[in-house]
């Protein structure tokens, strides 16, 4: 196929920024996105020009670096998958395809479609864990049984890639699915109810100290996500965060 | 004479591992803040080794080149978490995973190694599940387990098909704690460039900042390498396309031996390769072969007409198919090692039975799993006589809660349903068992520099079991090396803060600017990746699944030609003061086509078969592997001298005192 690619190039976090328009030909319905974008930047260190920066790494969906906006949507049109696995036989020849970095105020543009989420690493260094020492003195791990369906649902909701799609689909850039899916792995298993009240209340304090907006229910987190992580989790957040800030 | 010494302890297997820790010099913990400790590469090993470290007291920093260390490659693991917990009552023990292990690896890993990694397997299961790793769980509220290639016994601990990403994101948690504490400084977006040694130390790294392209130096007391393994030098692989040896490949110019080059994991479930626009390959889990049944077509001329799409395999009748591995091998069938499994589909398809387009595929057929589940459910459910749609579905339904993800991934990536046809598999480049080699305490041949995880080469001989690199990180960063790196760091008390403004840090320094300087003003025309695809080809070609002396003497002329190549004709677009993704790679393929050399070099030396080195020369009338332990009972381990080529070697000479020697036989 041959395609038309208008991509965001930006130098660096200070400079300004613009669409430039690429022609590209060739393109087979067996490729990825992202093998897309190599074929690009085969052509333009061809030509001498500076090749279009994306984060991607695993390119089997799971590590959740690639992140791009593709017509208006995170990770393009279809449902339950990173940009990574999304292929080119999603788009039909002679297509205008729009690729542009997550847009939100807690991730700055680095480069062209590069952004920054440390915002999400430090939502989490904000009591993320369960404290427990790493020394390898724990208790036999059957000790404590768990029921199947918590584990389950914690399982759903440690899934989550921290790609940060759930943000750039938000209206206003709301980090509420991100947060609550990491408060729900840790809050439906025994092991981490213990400190469940000051693992909400820091997490949640973290997420607006980062400049992430408020959830409006809108849902559109959930739609774009592509582990289906469930809104679910958020409902599940509200109400740890509504007992823990009742409770002090 | 061999300037290597193990350190293995004395005593019985079993008790030196105890012994050894009891009697090596501990770090007092007033002490332990004045130490500082660099890890680079943040993934299982790093990641649980960092976390550890803090934990007990020292100051670390942690280097990646992802942003964030939950990206580290680990989380792409799938299958599962070996442990010899036995709570499935099959008989499981530390031996029986020691000799597994062992055996697996084709007797070319170290019994005193193997045994340790046994011995606490368990407390690393334990461990996760406090640290909130939500593993499968069966209704009783128990822990669930699954078996993997290789053994006879249920002992892989996981969650779905994402067991790698939850262990990494519970290590990445642990890391987090610390890092809130103070105690671990992360440096991500960071690149190791070279080891700095000071009076033959390893006092400390060059990074670059792979955001502002500037220079950096950190010292510390001891480094320790947890940068995974080298599977990118064959460009087509499961790895992050980020995964590089550089770390591990400056440290081995620094002095550090690099052993085992040649030893690759080839995976046998990936999804096969569809076109030359791929830029890598997807692992199906291992864990599929406890219910998939693998065939091709017995008639040659069925195979044709699949390739051709004249005829859907779910058309060939049972008796038109061959389950070759059930055939071949009897007692494990479907689950023999994944070097066996990967040679004997290969065998398959070069004998002209492949059933793809390229003719370099074969079927995992979950046919008779649909059955077999669903007249279980059925049953269960109180259906005695359920019709065969019925089954079909809650046969579906049970397969579907097992491996959703994985039938969910193939599908997006191939666009075919596994649910109505059988998947198509092909084996692929996946792990590296050779690596930085190490003694017990996981030093490497330079003092204070430290290699873990599957940067080393301690642990899994010539081949890796299923469910065993997990194990390995996580031993070896959990609980080994937090322990070893005390009976050096003893030494070091006193030493104070190293200082960077020494000439050692200004020389390397400056070796790395020439070095970045020449790769930007090549002046050539060619990308890197023309280089790297150059080079995979070679790999594939003549380092592959099969080896012979022909091909590797020609691999090891045309690696040093294309070298010499890149050098003159890479182009580099962009600056160095900047983001620049191709240079990043650049640095990073100029390493793998100086290991690509020494690769071919140890694999031709190696006249034998072993696990995933297999030498057509060398081979029995079956086509089973050939080896050779009178002569080849040793670790190759190669010194750096100047150029790959010229490296030399030294051996270590392996003793199994507590398993015999036997041919491997999965029949």
């Amino acid at each position: 196929m041959k395609l038309t690619l208008k991509i965001w190039r930006q130098k660096n976090a200070d400079a300004q920024g613009k669409f430039v328009d690429y022609q590209i030909d060739g393109i087979d319905g067996d490729m990825s996105f992202l093998e897309m974008l190599d074929v690009l930047n085969e052509q333009l260190v061809a030509k001498g020009e500076d090749t279009v920066e994306f984060d991607h790494d695993c390119r089997e969906g799971i590590c959740g670096s690639c992140s791009l906006q593709i017509n208006g949507e995170p990770h393009g049109p279809e449902k339950l998958v990173a940009t990574c696995q999304l292929h080119m036989r999603s788009f039909k020849d002679g297509d205008t395809i729009v690729i542009e970095p997550f847009r939100a105020k807690a991730f700055p543009v680095i480069k062209d479609l590069v952004v920054d989420r440390s915002s999400f690493d430090r939502i989490q260094q904000a009591w993320g864990y369960i404290s427990v020492n790493t020394s390898g003195n724990t208790i036999d791990a059957n000790t404590i049984p768990v029921e199947k369906a918590k584990a389950d649902d914690s399982f759903n909701a440690a899934t989550c890639i921290g790609c940060g799609a759930c943000v750039a689909a938000c209206k206003n850039a709301s980090a509420m699915l991100f947060t609550s899916a990491k408060v729900s792995q840790y809050a439906l298993l025994p092991q981490g109810r213990v400190e469940a009240t000051e693992r909400v209340k820091a997490m949640v304090r973290q997420m607006d100290l980062e400049g992430f907006g408020n959830c409006t229910n809108t849902g559109a987190c959930e739609i774009e996500c592509p582990k289906g992580i469930s809104l679910e989790n958020i409902a599940r957040m509200n109400r740890e965060f509504m007992g823990a800030t009742t409770k002090s | 004479m061999s300037v290597l010494d193990s350190h293995i302890p004395e005593g019985p297997l079993a008790q030196k591992w105890t012994n050894h820790k009891n009697n090596i010099n501990l770090v007092n913990p007033a002490n332990k803040r004045n130490i500082d400790i660099i890890v680079i590469g943040t993934g299982l090993a790093g990641g649980s080794a960092a976390a550890t470290l803090a934990e007990l007291g020292y100051n670390v920093k942690t280097f990646c080149y992802q942003d964030s260390p939950r990206r580290a490659h680990s989380i792409a693991a799938q299958g599962g978490i070996n442990a010899s917990k036995n709570y499935q009552g099959d008989g499981d023990s530390d031996y029986r995973l020691f000799y597994d292990t062992v055996k697996g690896g084709d007797y070319r890993s170290r019994e005193a190694n193997v045994y340790r990694l046994a011995e606490v397997s368990g407390n690393i299961i334990d461990q996760c599940v406090a640290q909130g790793v939500p593993f499968a769980r069966e209704y009783g509220g128990y822990l669930d387990n699954r078996s993997f290639g290789g053994v006879l016994v249920s002992r892989t601990f996981y969650a779905k098909g994402q067991t790698g990403q939850q262990l990494l994101l519970g290590a990445y948690a642990a890391m987090n704690r610390q890092i809130n504490r103070g105690k671990i400084k992360a440096f991500n977006r960071h690149e190791m460039m070279d080891l700095v040694l000071v009076d033959g130390k390893a006092r400390g790294i060059i990074a670059r900042n792979l955001v502002t392209g500037e220079i950096e130096r950190h010292s510390a007391h001891a480094v320790v390498l947890a940068s995974g393994g080298y599977g990118n030098v064959f460009y087509l692989s499961t790895n992050a396309m980020g995964s590089n040896v550089m770390a591990a490949w400056r440290a081995h110019r620094r002095g550090a031996f690099f052993a085992n080059p040649c030893y690759t994991q080839i995976h046998p479930t990936c999804i096969p390769v569809s076109g030359d626009h791929q830029s890598k390959l997807t692992l199906m889990s291992e864990s599929l072969r406890n219910d998939g049944r693998i065939w091709v077509p017995k008639k040659k001329e069925d195979a044709e007409k699949v390739r051709k799409g004249e005829l859907k395999p779910t058309e060939i009748k049972e008796e038109d198919r061959d389950y070759y591995l059930e055939r071949r091998y009897p007692a494990f069938g479907n689950l023999v090692p994944r070097d066996v499994a990967s040679r004997a589909a290969k065998e398959r398809c070069d004998a002209g039975f492949g059933v793809n387009k390229t003719g370099q595929a074969v079927f995992l057929d979950f046919g008779s799993a649909f059955e077999r589940y669903g007249k279980e459910k059925a049953y269960s459910s109180g259906h005695k006589n359920p019709s065969q749609d019925e089954i079909l579905r809650l046969g579906k339904e049970v397969v579907e809660a097992k491996y959703g993800n994985l039938f969910q991934m193939y599908e997006k990536i191939t666009a075919q349903n596994p649910y109505e046809t059988p998947m198509m598999i092909y084996p692929a480049v996946h792990y590296t068992m050779g690596g930085l080699w190490v003694d017990y305490n996981l030093q490497t041949t330079i003092p204070g520099c430290y290699a873990a995880g599957e940067a080393n080469f301690s642990d899994h001989g010539a081949n890796r079991l299923g469910a065993s690199a997990l194990m390995q990180g996580l031993a070896d960063g959990y609980f080994v090396l937090p322990y070893t790196i005390g009976d050096y760091l003893a030494d070091d008390i006193r030493t104070g803060k190293i200082p960077t403004d020494s000439p050692e840090f200004d020389a390397a320094e400056k070796d790395v600017k020439d070095r970045i300087d020449k790769l930007m003003n090549a002046g050539g025309k060619h990308s890197v990746d023309t280089y790297h695809k150059k080079l995979g080809h070679i790999m594939w070609n003549k380092c592959g699944m099969a080896r012979n002396a022909e091909g590797l003497k020609e691999a090891i002329k045309e690696i040093a030609e294309l070298r010499e190549d890149f050098w003159k004709n890479v182009h580099i677009p962009g600056e160095a003061n900047n983001k620049n993704s191709e240079l990043e790679k650049a640095g990073r393929v100029a390493d793998f086509l100086e290991l690509g050399e020494l690769f071919a070099k140890d694999a031709l030396h190696r006249n034998e078969s072993c696990g995933g080195h297999f030498r057509e020369e060398y081979q029995t009338e079956e086509g089973e592997a050939l080896r050779d332990d009178e002569n080849f009972k040793y670790v190759a381990a190669w010194e750096f001298t100047g150029n790959p080529g010229d490296a030399k070697l030294h051996k270590e000479e392996l003793t199994f005192k507590n398993i015999e020697l036997k041919t491997r036989s999965y029949k």
